[in-house]
């Protein structure tokens, strides 16, 4: 398959992703890591795509994100050694050993951490943007959309009219909960109503791309359609067989995708290696 | 001229907009009163900021701007209404610091007033903030107190919980410590309005022979005990109150129980009831009155002296 820089920039970004989950989930279950994970695999072709598109535009945007942001992290060029530290709670951690799994923080990146509470990260953002007039990047869960303090702070965002991209990963399950069990509206249509620009579509890294022209001229919102391999927390797998973006995009790519993800899958656990053994 | 706690608040804000190029944000800022005469009029292109009405969010709009260093103020217009602006505060700017070492430094306005206006927009709530950690918490009730808290927040990079009180804008004197008996019968520790209802109790006890101290607490977090305050506790007779405008299970019987480890006495407490305020007088919690706060220390002395006798 012919593949253009982009795509092979974002596959390159995800296959780092990919293979540090996958890497995260052996030593979960070697027990070297202590507390909850939240994983990331099976999303991540969302914040490639993201950070390959931010990254283009020569933008270097404020980020904020929850749980499940390992890929995040990664995606915008975090350091990898520092993120294996801080699971293994060391103070060399990217958040000094004190986020854990669900709070990675980065100034070198300007990635804020996360305090916990779902969807708080979204006025934080909100407020560092307005009041830096910086470009910002907030992502969300399907289920963080649903806090009341999400939904205000898009309107508020709205009403300044402030250079925010807002990206829902939409997986559809709060835990477990689906979707339609627990509202019967889309994130899309309720920022529309707050006249913003809001779209919903796959986890498609071309797809992705299509939206670009709107990025940080106003308030965006992205939901974006995806599956998680893995459970809430931990290293469990959802029962039944998912679409999974970086396996189709691997096949489709082929041979130098495959090559990418071997060398991937090598340096991660090297890398992995070397920090376990200075514990 | 001698300045109000009004004048003066109201010329700290002015200078942190105009001067340091800082913000300040709340609902309703704009409005007729300007927040009790405590604001500037000032608009959105100099940093007053009118945050949509919006309690749940606001809060994390504002540690936003926080984050970003623009040390904002923060205007709660009823202190009761931290109950769903404090979330993003407590949980993300007060650790900000601990866990992702960034600041996150935020000037906190939060009103306190009572008497008629029921069961949240009345009294003092610096309780709720107060068991967390990552904050500072001060009343001032006098126009060189406040200034002094404010010139300390400046340069300090921590979150700073102002427990103002409306009744106290208009006051233009100073409040020192009363501590010059050789040895009290009791010491008022009085906090936020209480300060100056404590001043009248005092007149009514001293016209019946009862000696009574008088400290003023105006950081309640980090407590800040006086070497005086513990010498005279512990020459009093029998001990002291805390006095505040929150509930009495709070703030109040935590510093009385930091009193009494420091200086052996007992300190007993008084806030408001515990029961739920309503409109109307007859079911209304005020803060404890000048004439409720000489009754319990007339009692506590009374008791006292039966025990001895």
């Amino acid at each position: 398959m012919k593949i253009n820089k982009y795509e092979l920039d974002v596959f390159k970004k995800a296959s780092l992703c990919r293979n540090f989950e996958l890497e995260v989930c052996n030593n979960l279950e070697n027990n070297n890591i202590k507390f909850p994970v939240y994983l990331s695999a099976g999303q991540e072709y969302i914040s490639a795509s993201i950070a390959v598109i931010i990254n283009n535009l020569n933008v270097e945007p404020l980020i904020f994100a929850q749980h499940r942001c390992h890929s995040v992290y990664l995606s915008f060029g975090g350091n990898i050694v520092s993120l294996i530290d801080e699971l293994l709670g060391k103070k060399t951690g990217c958040t000094y050993g004190m986020g854990g799994s669900a709070s990675i923080h980065s100034l070198k990146i300007n990635m804020y951490g996360h305090d916990g509470h779902m969807g708080t990260q979204v006025p934080i953002a909100v407020g560092a943007c307005f009041s830096s007039k910086k470009p910002t990047v907030v992502f969300i869960g399907d289920s963080a959309a649903e806090e009341d303090y999400v939904l205000a702070a898009l309107g508020w965002a709205s009403t300044k009219n402030l250079p925010i991209v807002f990206i829902v990963e939409d997986n559809n399950l709060s835990i477990l909960t689906k979707k339609k069990v627990r509202r019967n509206w889309n994130i899309h249509d309720v920022a529309k109503s707050f006249k913003m620009k809001a779209f919903e579509i796959e986890d498609d890294s071309n797809q992705i791309l299509n939206y670009q022209s709107f990025f940080f001229k106003k308030p965006l919102l992205l939901n974006i359609k995806t599956n998680r391999i893995f459970w809430h927390a931990g290293a469990g797998q959802d029962p039944g067989k998912k679409f999974d973006r970086y396996s189709d995009k691997l096949n489709k790519i082929g041979d130098q995708a495959f090559q990418i993800d071997k060398n991937n899958k090598k340096k991660i656990k090297k890398l992995w290696l070397k920090q376990l053994e200075k514990q | 001229m001698v300045k109000t706690v009004r004048e003066t608040i109201k010329f700290i804000v002015k200078d942190h907009l105009l001067k340091f190029n800082g913000l300040a944000f709340g609902q309703c800022l704009t409005a007729v009163g300007w927040v009790g005469g405590t604001l500037p009029e000032l608009y959105e292109k100099e940093g007053m900021i009118e945050l949509a009405t919006s309690d749940v969010s606001n809060g994390g709009i504002v540690v936003g701007a926080g984050l970003m260093n623009k040390r904002p103020i923060y205007i709660i217009r009823y202190q009761g209404f931290n109950w769903y602006n404090c979330p993003m505060i407590i949980n993300y700017a007060c650790k900000s610091k601990e866990i992702w070492k960034v600041p996150c430094p935020i000037f906190i306005r939060s009103i306190g007033m009572e008497g008629g206006i029921g069961p949240v927009a009345g009294s003092s709530h610096h309780s709720l903030y107060y068991r967390m950690p990552g904050i500072k918490i001060a009343s001032p009730m006098t126009p060189k107190e406040y200034l002094s808290v404010y010139k300390k927040f400046m340069k300090d990079d921590n979150v700073y919980y102002i427990s103002e009180h409306r009744k106290s804008y208009d006051n233009s004197l100073e409040l020192k410590d009363i501590l010059n008996y050789n040895r009290l019968d009791i010491i008022i520790f009085a906090i936020s309005i209480t300060r100056f209802e404590s001043l009248k109790a005092k007149k009514i006890l001293n016209k019946k022979g009862i000696k009574v101290g008088i400290a003023n607490i105006l950081w309640l977090k980090p407590l800040k005990i006086k070497k005086l305050w513990l010498q005279a506790l512990i020459k009093s007779k029998s001990g002291g109150i805390v006095i505040d405008d929150d509930y009495e299970d709070g703030v109040a019987k935590n510093i009385a129980n930091d009193l009494s480890i420091l200086s052996g006495k007992k300190i007993y407490t008084m806030g408001l009831k515990n029961r739920t305020a309503g409109f109307h007088s007859k079911v209304d919690n005020l803060p404890p009155s000048s004439t409720e706060i000489s009754k319990k220390i007339f009692k506590i002395l009374r008791f006292n002296l039966s025990k001895k006798k």
